[in-house]
């Protein structure tokens, strides 16, 4: 097992005791494969995936899977969840009439992105799996497919383009400029901004909560100790902070594919 | 730390999706969107939609009982205008009734009233005949005892046979009539 495997908790390396501070860094988002498959490693990011998955399901099955006019308690969060995705994001951006079809797609990225940034703090296993850029990429990527299906399916091929550079004769001079501009922004950029602004927040987020964690642990020796509670108390807050971020990171990620859509739909840009 | 450096010198670009992980992370969302979109949601959408009909039953159901009850009201309000109308005819009638009885019963006392003086004039009448009557007898009577003593026989026979007496106060009666006769033509 190399260095990098090895939690700051399992060394008993301290301040004052002659060894370097075990700061995190990339290699905290590097796992050695739990087992390997014919050359396939499985990793515990995909098992957090696979987990978080099962226990999206789980959750909705016991909440909606015999599903009653007059609702349980689980039923009734569920319901709750539901409703906020449905009544506060989608027909919020789309409409009611509109919306409805995208209702399906926009509850389960909500409730997929939230479960994988949850396990940033569940305990043992404490890591987002969507500081894993490939998660948030691969659901970006679904999202700028729909995109670019609805908005060529909705405005035909030449209607499309235009749809997606913002095409308008009024304009006049300055039209080509905004044609190059609203292409790479939409085209290029759009995607990867979608995916990247979920995978920083919890990338961060995670560096932050180990930073301060293995700084309680590292400080607790002598002098430090007294700096360890701080460090200890801080992790606390973040921990908190966070619960509070992947909640906030989950919304924003549905609202930006939901307005997406919208722009699709949308008659004139 | 040295170990440290030759990880770090390892490490990718971490905004380079690894492929596995793509894949995997796919077909989470995938299956997550499956249950959801297939079984789950349609469920909970239909149990809505039953709770938003039974509610709305609910409502209609007390509309109609309102609705019900207010026709009841109404209805009741026109059998007590109907009822009270009724009861002002029925007074009306009775009034109008009395006061005809008592008409009837006016002209009727007066009809008896009117019977009763008729029958004291003929009462009246009749006496005065009969004293008249007998007034005559005496007077004829006494007026031949007062002759017979005259004449110093009795004229009684004599009157009787010739009706003297009658025919004397007839006259006188005939006289009287029409000198009551003549004053009333005046």
């Amino acid at each position: 097992m190399s260095a990098d495997q090895t939690l700051a908790f399992e060394t008993n390396c301290h301040i004052f005791s002659g060894c370097g501070f075990p700061a995190p860094g990339l290699h905290s988002f590097k796992f050695e494969p739990l087992f390997t498959v014919g050359g396939f490693e499985f990793n515990k990011t995909m098992l957090l995936a696979l987990l978080g998955t099962g226990i999206v399901i789980w959750f909705f099955w016991a909440a909606f899977g015999r599903a009653k006019v007059v609702p349980g308690k689980l039923q009734m969060v569920g319901e709750a969840g539901y409703d906020f995705v449905r009544r506060g994001l989608v027909y919020e951006a789309l409409g009611k009439k509109e919306g409805e079809k995208y209702v399906p797609f926009m509850v389960s990225l909500f409730f997929f992105v939230w479960i994988m940034n949850l396990w940033s703090i569940i305990p043992v296993a404490q890591f987002p799996v969507t500081s894993i850029i490939a998660y948030p990429a691969g659901l970006a990527l679904i999202v700028y497919i729909m995109w670019m299906y609805l908005t060529f399916k909705n405005h035909g091929f030449v209607g499309g383009w235009k749809n997606i550079t913002g095409y308008d004769k009024e304009l006049g001079g300055i039209l080509p400029l905004i044609v190059v501009i609203e292409f790479f922004s939409n085209v290029i950029i759009r995607p990867f901004t979608h995916a990247v602004r979920l995978f920083a927040n919890m990338f961060a987020g995670h560096l932050l909560l180990l930073m301060f964690t293995i700084g309680t642990w590292y400080l607790l020796n002598g002098i430090g100790i007294a700096y360890a509670g701080a460090s200890f108390v801080m992790t606390i807050l973040l921990t908190a902070f966070e619960l509070f971020i992947q909640a906030v990171q989950a919304y924003v990620f549905v609202l930006l594919a939901c307005n997406y859509v919208q722009g699709a739909l949308a008659k004139g840009h | 730390m040295n170990a440290l450096v030759q990880v770090a010198a390892e490490e990718e670009n971490p905004l380079i999706p690894p492929i596995p992980e793509l894949v995997i992370g796919l077909i989470a969302f995938a299956i997550v969107f499956v249950f959801l979109a297939k079984k789950l949601l349609p469920n909970i959408n239909r149990v809505l939609e039953e709770r938003r009909a039974a509610i709305e039953g609910g409502m209609e159901k007390a509309e109609a009982t309102q609705a019900e009850a207010q026709q009841v009201l109404e209805d009741y309000r026109a059998q007590l205008a109907d009822a009270r109308h009724e009861a002002a005819r029925l007074r009306q009638e009775a009034q109008e009734q009395g006061a005809a009885l008592i008409a009837e019963m006016r002209a009727e006392g007066q009809r008896q009233r009117e019977e009763i003086i008729a029958a004291g004039h003929a009462q009246i009448e009749a006496d005065r005949k009969q004293a008249a009557q007998a007034l005559r007898q005496d007077v004829g009577k006494l007026a031949t005892d007062l002759a017979g003593k005259i004449v110093g026989e009795s004229v009684e026979d004599v009157a009787r046979q010739s009706r003297t007496i009658d025919r004397f106060l007839d006259d006188l009666e005939a006289k009287a009539a029409d000198g009551s006769k003549a004053e009333a033509g005046r």
